[in-house]
């Protein structure tokens, strides 16, 4: 008996592969990082090139009001100046010291002018105020303000590079976490140096860290050392962790 | 029992005859190719949804309404499951502001249990299949008339009389109550209608509500399920039905013929 179909199973599998060759046509040109034959980083690249070819490129993070302001846990290094802790840091313990007046941030790798930018540096351009919501992989949400420079901004200060692709960020608590351009050129990607209208506190990554509000927190490193522009992905092994968490 | 319950006229056929109807009988009911094959790959992606979705509540089993929820802030409920719960590893706490009430910060000194680097990306990449899967299934169900044919209660079949017939029915155990031309009966396709147009849409919308990438491009979704903590609860319960709704599902799968239903949803033709 002939069933009355619109379409038949032969044609909705090749529908349905088609459709997810379409989303998966837009990161062919583009090398993607590693998956290291591990079936869950095909997952997380997957999911990368799925929202940046069906999410709109720059929309903006929700921002919220003064009264949304929420407490706000440190966790991860809370104090690179902690002996005890395998995070310790003496260079950013010295900093500490001199309430970070030598302390500089190095803009160095595929950009025309490579420099370090003292704070008071950073502090001099045009800055941008955000309340926001931090989004931590653990499961919790809170809600602060940051006041920072766009990273764009200090990017192209130093004259970024046309071929560069990706910007790797060092922290002195030993982590780094890479952006692509997309996400470091994004007007609420900053560098911030206060947090709630004060100094950025040291739970929180003082001097400087970074905000990248439309990724999971961990993006956010704190305790900034230098940044890297490449033009390739910085191969730093399997993590264990998603390299792009827009989730 | 009485006889008379079981039989009722819906205008040119009877329906509940349950001893009587051929397609009641589970050696009977044919599932097209393309329903077996997305039943399964959701079936699988579902549990490891589940596993993982499980493993990420235990590193905070805390849960919270509105936009913010965080150990330092108050919880609608905690739950034991893991040695996160209550653990009390925090440093005393610092106020942003010198003024009563304002949000303080504190710092963590516990280690958590946290194997989310792992647990997430499993659940996003089961939840790709689950998404991809379940729109061809539904695509499917429309244009192939399944949900109009196998789902959608026929025209006299939806009323309170015979909901109470078939909960009846399900009680004393007289399980394959077909209806109609459907494999299903009518409990069975109101469960199923839920399942496939409510929980699995809710538990997937609240989801993408948790993504910063997502709720940036379509902040509506921050909007409608109240906020991100909102939408991780709502996410919870949605989740704890359809894990009900499973266990459910393979209660009556065993007792209306296990064997037969399998051989039905695999290699039987």
């Amino acid at each position: 008996m002939k069933k009355k179909t619109i379409l038949t199973r032969r044609e909705l599998i090749i529908s349905g592969l088609t459709t997810i060759g379409g989303l998966m046509l837009p990161g062919c040109g583009k090398k993607l990082p590693p998956t290291y034959g591990n079936i869950l980083r095909m997952g997380d690249n997957f999911t990368y090139v799925a929202q940046r070819a069906l999410l709109p490129g720059q929309s903006m993070a929700k921002e919220y009001q003064q009264s949304d302001i929420s407490s706000f846990p440190a966790t991860g290094t809370t104090n690179p100046a902690n002996k005890s802790n395998q995070y310790y840091s003496e260079a950013w313990d010295r900093f500490h010291h001199n309430e970070f007046a030598n302390w500089g941030l190095s803009v160095e790798g595929r950009v025309a002018r490579p420099k370090s930018y003292s704070l008071a540096e950073l502090q001099n351009f045009p800055s941008r105020t955000q309340i926001t919501r931090h989004t931590c992989e653990e499961g919790w949400t809170a809600i602060a303000e940051w006041t920072g420079v766009p990273v764009g901004k200090v990017l192209e200060h130093a004259g970024i590079l046309p071929t560069a692709r990706y910007v790797n960020f060092y922290a002195y608590d030993g982590f780094m976490e890479c952006i692509d351009m997309l996400d470091a050129f994004h007007p609420q990607t900053i560098l911030a140096y206060g947090m709630n209208g004060k100094n950025l506190p040291v739970p929180h990554g003082a001097p400087v860290r970074l905000r990248v509000e439309k990724q999971v927190g961990y993006k956010s490193v704190k305790y900034l050392q230098r940044i890297v522009v490449t033009d390739e992905f910085v191969d730093v092994g399997d993590t264990g962790w998603s390299w792009y968490v827009g989730m | 029992m009485p006889k008379k319950s079981i039989f009722i006229y819906n205008g040119n056929q009877l329906l509940f005859p349950m001893m009587s109807n051929p397609t009641s009988n589970p050696q009977n009911i044919r599932h097209k190719p393309w329903v077996k094959v997305t039943h399964w790959i959701i079936t699988l992606s579902f549990l490891a949804l589940t596993l993982s979705g499980f493993i990420i509540l235990m590193c905070h089993p805390r849960l919270y309404w509105g936009e913010a929820g965080n150990d330092l802030t108050p919880a609608l409920f905690e739950l034991p499951v893991s040695r996160n719960y209550k653990h009390g590893g925090w440093e005393n706490t610092t106020a942003f502001y010198d003024k009563a009430g304002s949000p303080v910060s504190a710092s963590r000194t516990y280690e958590i249990f946290n194997q989310n680097g792992w647990g997430r990306s499993l659940h996003f990449l089961s939840a790709w299949f689950l998404v991809i899967t379940g729109l061809m299934y539904l695509f499917a169900g429309f244009f192939t008339g399944h949900f109009r044919k196998q789902l959608w209660p026929g025209p006299g079949e939806f009323s309170a009389k015979s909901v109470r017939l078939d909960l009846i029915n399900h009680f004393r155990k007289k399980f394959p109550t077909s209806t109609g031309d459907s494999k299903y009966g009518l409990l069975q396709k109101i469960t199923y209608l839920k399942v496939i147009f409510f929980l699995l849409p809710l538990v997937a919308m609240t989801g993408m509500t948790m993504s910063p990438a997502i709720t940036a491009a379509y902040p509506f979704l921050l909007k409608i399920f109240f906020g991100a903590q909102s939408a991780r609860t709502i996410h919870f319960f949605a989740s704890f039905a359809l894990v009900i709704f499973l266990i459910i599902h393979v209660v009556m799968v065993i007792r209306s013929g296990f064997k037969q239903q399998m051989r039905s949803m695999t290699i039987g033709k």
